[in-house]
């Protein structure tokens, strides 16, 4: 598994599964649909990728299709890394595995 | 008779008030005096529709000299509020008092620990702002509803900026405080006239969790719940409820720039709202709702999902106090 998907899933795992019997979620379960999220777990992983990744994230980024499953939420961080790694920025390469 | 998908329109929420009132009336007077054992009703009176309702329909119920209305205003309470529910108490005849909370907020810090969590995110907020938390609109928005604040400068200048998680918290934390002072006074009351307390939400409040845990979700009996806003409505109506009460849009009356609960809730107007709970309560398909509620099948299908969401999100208000083991003492005299 690649780092973001880990960082994503340790962070989920960590914050909102709190019994054993879920841990075993796919990277490409959706939250809504699993209810292992609700609005207020995007919130909290909104703030985790904005600090984590340092992305500042806008209103119209909030759609499902970047938030609603750790692959998901992997793809968004690395869209938003491209510019960076275009640039040949290291440091934000660095980041992301 | 439930209604089948093909008849769904925008009247399906209407009620036989005269009805709806008689069975009301019978239920509550079973509850209060043969249930709960007390010899009357407190009702918070906020100035709104649902607070006015439950107290009108428990003055028919209990008789007007068994029901006490409480008025508990506070720093950021609409001016409108204290005067449309003495008009109330006066229609209806109810005995009241008016209990000034901010005191009391104040004391526990209620109004600072809100401030320091807006500055999280507005860092210059501070003495002579104001501000509220909002929500996205659904309708305009298939994007995730998270909050924002929106303040306003002393000098007017307006300021939004989207919640973190902990400034979220922080700010819900701190205004909880109101509820549930409020509550503790009506118990205050309650307990000295040995009556009970009435909750008054609505069904969109009660399904959807709008309310705060041990603030304004607890109560001995919530006579409207069952209810949808139109219904409330149509009962205030009937009950001679007065206009200046009917006409007021519902607010949360709780933060200092004046806030619609749609802003801050339910994302969607409440008549909307309310034809969608129906909708999906009643087993019919989004795309036989979509025309009366004026919105595309996708977007009910989406306010479908939002309902099942907060029903998921929201059950823990719900939940009475967990014991590990049943105390069959307790169970068995009820």
């Amino acid at each position: 598994m690649q780092q973001i998907e880990q960082e994503v899933r340790q962070f989920v795992i960590e914050n909102f599964i709190f019994d054993n019997n879920h841990r075993n979620f796919s990277n490409d379960d959706s939250f809504f649909d699993t209810g292992l999220l609700d609005s207020m777990g995007v919130l909290t992983l909104v703030d985790f990728v904005n600090e984590k990744y340092g992305i500042p994230i806008e209103d119209d980024e909030l759609l499902p299709e970047n938030w609603d499953s750790v692959n998901r939420i992997a793809t968004f961080v690395r869209a938003r890394f491209s510019p960076a790694i275009d640039s040949q920025d290291n440091s934000a390469q660095n980041c992301i595995v | 008779m439930k209604a089948t998908p093909s008849s769904f329109t925008s009247n399906a929420l209407d009620i036989d008030a005269a009805a709806v009132t008689g069975a009301l009336e019978h239920a509550i007077r079973e509850i209060v005096f043969a249930r709960l054992h007390r010899k009357g009703a407190v009702v918070g009176l906020s100035g709104g529709v649902d607070s006015s309702v439950t107290a009108a329909i428990c003055a028919r119920a209990l008789g007007k000299d068994h029901v006490f209305g409480v008025m508990m205003p506070e720093s950021d309470s609409s001016d409108d509020s204290l005067g449309l529910a003495r008009l109330l108490a006066d229609v209806v005849g109810i005995k009241t008092t008016v209990e000034n909370i901010a005191p009391s907020l104040e004391a526990l810090g209620c109004y600072q620990r809100r401030d320091e969590a807006i500055r999280k995110v507005i860092p210059e907020y501070g003495k002579g702002w104001k501000s509220k938390i909002v929500l996205p609109s659904l309708v305009e928005n298939s994007q995730y509803a998270l909050f924002s604040v929106v303040a306003q400068s002393p000098s007017g200048e307006m300021k939004r900026a989207r919640l973190t998680a902990e400034a979220y918290l922080g700010v819900v934390a701190a205004t909880n405080f109101k509820q549930r002072v409020r509550k503790t006074m009506e118990y205050y009351h309650a307990d000295r006239l040995w009556y009970a307390v009435a909750g008054t939400p609505n069904r969109l409040e009660y399904a959807q969790g709008f309310f705060v845990k041990n603030g304004d979700g607890s109560a001995d009996f919530k006579p409207i719940a069952h209810l949808y806003k139109k219904q409330v409505y149509q009962l205030g109506r009937y009950l001679g409820v007065p206009d200046e009460i009917l006409r007021r849009p519902p607010t949360t009356d709780t933060y200092s720039l004046e806030q619609s609960q749609e802003e801050f809730y339910f994302a969607l107007p409440l008549e909307k709202m309310d034809l969608c709970l129906y909708g999906k309560n009643n087993g019919f398909a989004p795309e036989a709702v979509a025309a009366a509620v004026g919105l595309s099948g996708e977007k009910v299908q989406r306010v479908y999902s939002m309902i099942d969401s907060k029903l998921h999100s929201t059950h823990y208000l719900h939940l009475p106090p967990q014991l590990v083991e049943p105390v069959e003492e307790v169970t068995a005299t009820h």
